[in-house]
């Protein structure tokens, strides 16, 4: 599974994305960041206000209930500040 | 029609060739967004996510053809590092009518403000910091809720 990160999330992440192979159990968003913010510091860093971090899953804005799976591109960002 | 590009773009040359052979065209709306500078910045830097920000300009573009009667429409958007004063973000849309032009205009900019995956980095006097979202971008979008 490919997670990118955008903006002030890449910042604090420290790279802009990474391939990670979460465990069976992680089927969504919700539960891939509550996986990814247990991993290290960093990423408990990137998660650690959950109301800022908005997601997609393969390019189409995602919610925590979204399904992912294995092979997924899965993207975290703030709020979009475009126009 | 969409563009995300680094270049700027000449909102008249782009207007000119959209509506070219195309006289059922009455009236043509437009709006150019610029780096605003209220005090000390030097640049703003605007990062992107190739792949969905286009898609989701091209899902913007086609929700006002589905809600409006247009003959043609335009959405550029730049990236990269743009200054005080350059433009950044280009909406044209044509119609029969210029109701149709005006408002699909209108809700062009209200939907990418909060629905295109962009994000502001601004450079001051005293660093860099991201730009945070608005609440009355998210109340603008809102607004047309219901009216489609």
């Amino acid at each position: 599974m490919k997670i990118l990160y955008f903006a002030w999330l890449r910042d604090k992440a420290g790279c802009s994305e990474r391939d990670v192979a979460p465990p069976p159990g992680v089927a969504t968003v919700g539960a891939l960041i509550d996986w990814l913010a247990a991993q290290d510091e960093r990423q408990a860093e990137v998660f650690a206000d959950r109301s800022v971090v908005r997601s997609a899953v393969n390019q189409d804005f995602a919610e925590a209930d979204t399904p992912v799976c294995p092979g997924d591109e899965v993207a975290f960002f703030p709020p979009v500040t475009g126009g | 029609m969409i563009r995300v590009q680094r270049e700027a773009f000449d909102a008249g040359r782009e207007i000119a060739a959209l509506t070219a052979d195309n006289t059922r065209i009455g009236g043509v709306a437009s709006f150019v967004g610029l780096v605003r500078d209220l005090g000390g910045l030097r640049s703003m830097t605007l990062e992107h996510y190739p792949g969905m920000t286009e898609r989701q300009l091209e899902r913007i573009e086609a929700e006002a053809r589905r809600r409006w009667p247009l003959e043609a429409s335009l959405i550029v958007h730049r990236y990269g590092r743009l200054e005080p004063g350059d433009p950044i973000v280009l909406t044209v849309t044509a119609s029969a009518h210029r109701q149709a032009a005006f408002d699909a205009c209108n809700f062009l900019m209200d939907w990418l403000k909060t629905e295109a995956p962009f994000w502001k980095r601004e450079e001051g006097a005293n660093g860099e910091c991201w730009v945070a979202a608005r609440t009355d971008d998210d109340a603008a979008r809102e607004r047309w809720r219901g009216s489609g």
